[in-house]
């Protein structure tokens, strides 16, 4: 029950082979649910460090597909890895290597700040003095010292999104996964919050985002659009609008449901 | 052991930790699970009486004898009558059962004591409200006694031997307490409402809030997680056992003639079999509200069909089938059994198998069920 739990994850959070070898990367990715196909042939690479969106109307698969890297559903047919491992073969191993935030946050209400940091940093097998170390560089890099004895239950919706933040990163999590993580927060809040994105990212942290803020999707680096379990599109912002020839990354957003709608009706 | 041995510096403990965190906060929740008891208890030990006494009831004596008085006395000693009124007349015996005054009445003829005197048969009558069976037959067996106790005075008085006499010698619950009866129930049926609704709830609670979700991708193991969650309602289920039992003690004096250890023991097989059912309606249930209304829908036949409060033996014979497929039913002849009768295994080792078979049928289902909900 001490610090040696730690070197659990010395061989996880080792980095990679230098070079741009993808952080996360799927072939001909698919799952099926009945007759229903929710992710159809996807084939994707992100580089380590990257910011990758993942856009597309709801129901498009894009949860399908972070739950298929999270380890948690197995393709029905294709491959990915995240950070190297096989997500089919090893899940455990992928678990441990990422970080994974939702709308819902995953958070205690009736916990504290520093207990919910707590709890998650010994799921994730941090043991006493490391622990407490590690929370306490948690509070501070993502601001969250002033409120550490507080009821997560009671936080405001920006402190609440960079709690779960903190709680999903805690392990150093090579590969992010975030699902729309800035729902229902207030615009300068969510500016804070990319900011604290920026410096994951920057540290070699890979993130994938969903989301359906544009001016979020905008901000990263590169971007995907998901239809109806398909990829559509796949590139920088820049490309992404020369694909579907818009000014803005919203009508493509918009151009794409349209499409979807019609081929429904 | 090898159970403990994987638990160590796994999950478990953080899981566990944070658990008995929360717990420690719902105020509420945790005041339900001390103070039901002492509800429960309260209710069930104090207001609930099976046997009927004190019934109200007017005499109508026409025979105003040495002998008639004799026998209004006897009767009131059996304390199954509380003698309100002398009546003058017919009429005011049926008013006052009308009226509801008097729940029975007893008539005595003019001729009472003349016919005793003659050495013929006397006859009183003894009237009875019987809507309420369970009121009325006590008056009866009341009147039944009161009968043959005077009858066995006159036979003596004369001189002569009676010539049968049954002598009954309640075992276990001599002075024939429905409290000595209800209350090792309470433990039981107390233990199913904690085990099954404030589990089920505790976990679909994880659910609902996106905690579950969260915890998935983690790398915990699904034992710990499952463990972790459960096990503290295990523990709090112990404290509610003892709570009962030492309150039942002091209030109302209900014995410990068996092994404290054995009952204990057996309980875990109870307990388990009962957070299996719980954590399946977790697996059911969409939301908390749908959580309860489930659990206490299982709580109602618990109540009726296990003989915790109602005979089994008095039900028809589809209602003591179905009491045999629930585990409360094993779990209440154990209670009774080590508390009243200071029976062990070698008469409980029957009760005690089957409730192990129960915890293990239904955690093989439960978990099996709640697997593939992570997933």
């Amino acid at each position: 029950m001490t610090a040696e739990r730690d070197d659990r994850h010395g061989p996880d959070t080792s980095p990679m082979i230098p070079g741009r070898e993808a952080a996360v990367s799927t072939s001909g990715l698919r799952k099926q649910f009945g007759l229903l196909v929710a992710v159809d042939g996807l084939t994707l690479d992100i580089a380590r460090g990257e910011v990758f969106g993942l856009l597309g109307p709801n129901g498009s698969g894009k949860t399908t597909t972070i739950r298929m890297l999270c380890g948690l559903l197995e393709p029905s047919a294709g491959g990915a890895t995240v950070a190297g491992i096989d997500v089919a073969s090893e899940p455990e191993r992928v678990r441990r290597t990422i970080g994974y935030m939702s709308q819902r946050f995953g958070l205690y209400d009736d916990l504290t700040v520093r207990e919910n940091l707590r709890f998650y940093a010994s799921v994730y097998g941090l043991r006493g003095a490391a622990r407490e170390r590690r929370i306490d560089e948690q509070l501070v890099e993502l601001k969250l010292a002033e409120r550490a004895g507080q009821l997560a239950g009671t936080l405001s919706g920006g402190w609440k999104q960079r709690l779960a933040l903190a709680c999903a990163t805690t392990h150093h999590p090579q590969v992010l996964f975030l699902d729309e993580p800035t729902a229902g927060v207030d615009p300068a809040a969510r500016r804070l919050f990319w900011e604290l994105i920026y410096q994951l990212a920057g540290r070699g942290t890979t993130v994938l985002v969903t989301t359906h803020y544009m001016d979020e999707a905008e901000r990263c680096h590169r971007l995907a659009f998901m239809s109806r379990g398909h990829l559509i599109a796949a590139g920088t912002v820049a490309e992404i609008l020369d694909h579907f020839g818009m000014a803005t990354i919203e009508d493509c957003f918009i151009e794409l449901q349209r499409r979807d709608e019609g081929l429904a009706a | 052991m090898s159970l403990l041995e994987r638990l160590r510096g796994a999950a478990f403990w953080p899981m566990l930790r944070k658990e008995f965190i929360q717990m420690r906060r719902d105020r509420l929740t945790l005041g339900m699970m001390v103070g039901i008891p002492a509800v429960q208890l309260a209710l069930f030990g104090f207001a609930i009486r099976t046997e009927v006494r004190h019934l109200p009831t007017v005499v109508l004596d026409e025979s105003r004898s040495a002998e008639s008085r004799a026998l209004v006395a006897v009767m009131a000693n059996t304390r199954n009558f509380d003698i309100v009124e002398a009546v003058a007349s017919r009429a005011d015996l049926e008013d006052r059962l009308k009226s509801g005054q008097a729940r029975a009445a007893v008539v005595i003829p003019p001729d009472f004591q003349s016919r005793l005197e003659r050495g013929r048969t006397a006859t009183a009558q003894v009237i009875v409200d019987a809507a309420d069976p369970m009121a009325s037959s006590a008056a009866i067996s009341g009147a039944m006694l009161a009968g043959a106790a005077r009858s066995a005075e006159l036979v003596a008085a004369a001189g002569r031997a009676p010539p049968l006499e049954i002598r009954v010698r309640p075992w276990y619950n001599p002075a024939l307490r429905s409290a000595t009866y209800i209350v090792p129930g309470i433990v039981g049926v107390l233990l199913s409402m904690t085990m099954i609704i404030i589990t089920s709830m505790a976990v679909v609670r994880e659910r609902e809030r996106g905690t579950l979700e969260q915890l998935v991708v983690t790398p915990i193991d699904r034992t710990s997680l499952m463990l972790g969650k459960i096990v503290p309602f295990a523990l709090v289920g112990y404290v509610q056992v003892t709570v009962v039992l030492v309150l039942g003690k002091l209030l109302f004096d209900i014995p410990l003639r068996g092994s404290l250890l054995l009952l204990y023991a057996i309980t875990l097989f109870f307990i388990v079999a009962n957070l299996a059912i719980g954590l399946l309606i977790s697996t059911v249930a969409r939301n908390q509200v749908q959580a309860m209304q489930l659990g206490f829908f299982t709580m109602l036949p618990n109540i009726l069909l296990t003989g915790f409060m109602f005979p089994r033996a008095a039900m028809p014979e589809a209602a003591q089938w179905l009491g045999l497929i629930m585990p409360l039913t094993y779990y209440l002849d154990v209670l009774r059994g080590v508390l009243l009768k200071g029976i062990g295994m070698d008469y409980l080792w029957r009760d005690a198998a089957i409730l192990a078979g129960f915890a293990t049928v239904l955690v093989s289902v439960s978990v099996t069920r709640f697997r593939k909900t992570l997933e």
